[in-house]
């Protein structure tokens, strides 16, 4: 037992390529065998990801110290290495069609998000300026939260809540897209364009459209990965101030 | 060589992310602004270039589609490694905001699609 634990212990990104193998097998016979193709086994394998994040804490099953390894291949320099790769079976004349809506798309999505998400703050109790934007800002994505948060000077609670409000719209993202696609017609390289820059969660959006349909990938990440710098940039100034204007 | 094409990926992923983080300072947050955006344009474009000069073979682009095709175990390692407790532990409000923000920018899909599409002069 001992040698095993420490074999693994030395190699745990390689024993993470082969726990991340068994997931997807066991997801892709399940959808096949168990639910007929109805629900895509890519879905069933992120979602059995999320249920197995439950057994750790702040790093997800990384936590339990067999898993270390899932830190390292789930970690950001693998997945955007991964995301840009994507970049190779995308369609150069799509992207300049959708360009311009891709750009609206990533200003409105800023602009809902902070609307929503300052009143939404505001009606459960949030009421002044700094804690209102910060947790707009989470909801944005959870970068821009605790950028906005540190540089508005919140509360380490109020941040902790716009960490916890990023990581809610990213798996609620990736829940929730395959399901709603049909009926917002997300099944196009330009509605996935737009969909990126309104959503804005790299992660939640690579992972949603995963689920929906694993050509969209590279469209929706190439607008997505633009919101963070965007929101980093306008939630601590202009919606800030804004909300100052208003008198909060 | 496949390692040739996954060279390639490599210095279009560093460059973008140069790109991102260069364009962060110049506007005062320290943080990678689109890093990952500049990166797929750069491979998008001197693919195309590579291909026209006959230097991008099969054999090359062999390498960058395994990493393309390893995203999908990448976000199932990722999903993992979230902090899924401190989501739902994080207060009632983390969950609304969370949640009520994202559906509201997903109902705006089919609104802003609309934009430029099918159009017979397509703006740029």
């Amino acid at each position: 037992m001992d040698i095993i634990e420490k074999v693994i212990a030395k190699n745990g990104l390689i024993f993470a390529f082969l726990f991340v193998g068994f997931v997807m097998l066991f997801s892709f016979i399940i959808s096949r065998k168990l639910l007929r193709n109805k629900i895509p086994g890519v879905a069933i394998a992120i979602l059995a990801g999320l249920s197995l994040a439950f057994l750790g804490d702040q790093k997800g099953i990384a936590n339990i110290p067999l898993f270390a390894g899932m830190a390292i291949l789930g970690g950001s320099m693998f997945r955007d290495f991964a995301v840009v790769a994507t970049a190779m079976s995308a369609d150069i004349s799509k992207i300049k069609q959708a360009g311009l809506a891709g750009i609206i798309a990533l200003c409105a999505g800023v602009t809902v998000t902070f609307a929503l998400g300052a009143t939404i703050a505001y009606f459960m109790g949030y009421t002044d300026a700094v804690s209102m934007t910060t947790i707009a800002a989470g909801a944005g994505t959870y970068i821009v939260g605790p950028v906005t948060g540190t540089a508005l000077g919140a509360s380490s609670d109020v941040i902790a809540i716009s960490v916890a409000t990023g990581v809610m719209k990213t798996i609620f993202t990736t829940i929730m897209t395959p399901i709603i696609a049909k009926r917002i017609k997300l099944d196009n390289p330009h509605a996935a364009v737009v969909f990126g820059g309104l959503i804005g969660t790299t992660s939640g959006v690579v992972a949603g459209l995963a689920a929906t349909d694993e050509k969209l990938v590279p469209y929706g990440a190439l607008t997505a990965t633009f919101y963070t710098g965007l929101g980093c940039l306008l939630f601590p100034s202009v919606f800030y101030l804004l909300l100052t204007l208003l008198g909060f | 060589m496949k390692i040739y094409g996954v060279a390639l990926l490599a210095v279009c992923f560093l460059t973008g992310k140069f790109l991102g983080n260069l364009l962060g300072k110049l506007i005062g947050i320290d943080s990678d602004i689109g890093g990952v955006g500049f990166a797929m344009i750069l491979l998008i474009g001197s693919s195309i270039y590579l291909r026209k000069k006959g230097w991008l073979i099969p054999e090359t682009e062999k390498g960058i589609f395994f990493w393309s095709s390893m995203y999908i175990p990448i976000i199932v390692a990722m999903a993992a490694t979230l902090n899924v407790k401190a989501a739902l532990s994080g207060g009632f409000v983390a969950v609304v905001a969370g949640i009520v923000t994202s559906f509201a920018c997903m109902l705006l899909v089919p609104v802003l699609s609309k934009i430029g599409k099918n159009d017979k002069h397509p703006k740029i």
